[in-house]
């Protein structure tokens, strides 16, 4: 067995007890978001004004020619209007036989310009970035994104960091129970790089559509399920699918009874600039009307 | 990589902050008149599950996850968030209720639920208007009285324009 076998069981060991005190811990909390099951797409779903949603989002791969490495992303999403969210990213990946480093922050808002539902609704995103080239968390694929970009030492990579602005059209539609999501990624880099293109697309049901009327645990309206296809589009230079990675995979979610979500996905490279499996798996948890808990008096 | 210019940085953060604010003024700007103008279409629809006994069940669960940290455990509203026992809402028809549920009311802090499957909405309007009738039974006993004072209230509160 090699070391880097050894270190990535070791991650999945301590990932898995992690999980499992999550969800042990917050079985006494409130509420699992009922959210399309994506993890790099993005749905209409905003957070609900005053809640607050923490999830810890991982990925881990082992690329070809490279070290295997272990990313976890925090996300503090916050619903300021029902119209407004908000969320901070906290990113960081430790690779095995480099190092263990923070790589940087995300801030993003998502804005919905139409007040009501139509048969495709828009939603507005503008993010702010700030990380450096050893980021891992490859929450949207952009650009030239490719395998080579994840084979440079963290050593050399930490030192070039990046600032650049991410935008999206989010497009999203429920029809009978499934939900259709649609993103353009544009993204510019603050160093004068030119822009950089990407897409995601999600499919996604609940595994049933009624609810019961006694309280279940393993039953099939705390599942959804569903797929996502996300990948490059090169950039204003040389757009299009070539000399990018693109993925695809099949997404489950579990939604714990008054706890935590718990989200699943290996997503599979689908060129020879992808890696091969990105295994991802989510945390979330939702603390409704957050602002109750530094209110004085009755509520 | 080239080296971050920082001049240029500050130019491109105000930049951003100005695409921020006027992103923000936009959404802010519009009305949400459109409350008042539910669909002929969709007020008129009925609820599949209404009375169901089970669905009533089933919509107080999610209820309970869903809403009642706003409308309060008893749907009597908490805060600035309005009582789901109000003769506004009761005398609104399963249609409207479905149609503010599915849309949300943006502006006023009501989040779309359009992401709960159809028939869970329906479930949730089952048990609300379950919640409906107990109360006016509780607070009004007389039959007229409470046709007078829901119709009264239906006009003034739901479609005050009509």
């Amino acid at each position: 067995m090699t070391r880097s076998t050894r270190w990535t069981q070791k991650l999945w060991r301590w990932g898995t007890i992690a999980v499992i005190a999550i969800g042990g811990l917050a079985h006494a909390g409130r509420a699992a978001a009922q959210e399309p099951p994506y993890l790099v797409t993005y749905s209409d779903a905003l957070e609900e004004p005053g809640n607050l949603e923490i999830a810890v989002k991982n990925l881990q791969a082992a690329p070809t020619g490279g070290n295997a490495f272990f990313s976890s992303t925090l996300e503090l999403e916050y619903g300021v209007k029902a119209w407004w969210t908000t969320e901070v990213y906290l990113s960081g990946q430790s690779t095995s036989q480099q190092s263990t480093l923070f790589t940087g922050f995300r801030w993003e808002n998502r804005f919905r310009p139409l007040l009501r539902q139509h048969r495709f609704n828009p939603v507005l995103y503008l993010e702010y970035e700030n990380i450096s080239d050893a980021d891992r968390s490859i929450l949207e694929v952009e650009g030239h994104d490719g395998i080579g970009d994840l084979l440079v030492p963290n050593a050399q990579a930490r030192k070039t960091i990046t600032r650049e602005l991410e935008t999206k059209l989010i497009l999203s539609s429920d029809v009978r129970g499934w939900n259709i999501s649609e993103n353009f990624i544009a993204t510019k880099n603050f160093n004068g790089d030119p822009w950089e293109f990407g897409y995601a697309f999600g499919v996604s049901r609940p595994l049933a559509l009624k609810a019961s009327s006694r309280e279940c645990w393993l039953c099939r309206e705390n599942f959804a399920a569903g797929a996502e296809i996300y990948g490059g589009l090169g950039d204003t230079h040389d757009f299009g699918l070539h000399a990018t990675s693109h993925y695809a995979g099949p997404v489950v979610v579990f939604n714990m009874p008054k706890g935590p979500s718990i989200t699943f996905s290996p997503s599979f490279g689908l060129n020879g600039n992808s890696v091969g499996v990105l295994y991802r798996f989510k945390v979330s948890y939702e603390v409704q009307q957050v602002v109750d808990y530094f209110r004085r008096g009755k509520s | 990589m080239r080296a971050m210019d920082w001049k240029t940085s500050g130019r491109q953060v105000r930049k951003l902050a100005a695409i921020f604010c006027v992103t923000a003024c936009i959404a802010a700007a519009s009305d949400g008149s459109w409350l008042k103008n539910v669909p002929d279409a969709e007020r008129s629809r009925v609820n599949p599950f209404a009375g169901d006994a089970e669905a009533i069940a089933a919509g107080s669960r999610v209820f309970g996850d869903h809403c009642a940290k706003c409308h309060g455990d008893d749907a009597t509203g908490r805060r600035k968030k309005p009582s789901l026992r109000s003769s506004r809402v009761q005398g609104a028809s399963d249609g409207e209720l479905f149609w503010l549920l599915s849309n949300g009311s943006l502006k006023r802090g009501m989040p779309t639920w359009s992401k709960l499957p159809e028939p869970t909405r329906w479930q949730v309007i089952a048990y609300v208007k379950s919640l409906g009738t107990s109360w006016l039974m509780n607070e009004e006993p007389a039959p007229e009285r409470v046709a007078q004072k829901s119709a009264s209230a239906y006009e003034t509160n739901v479609h005050p324009t009509r």
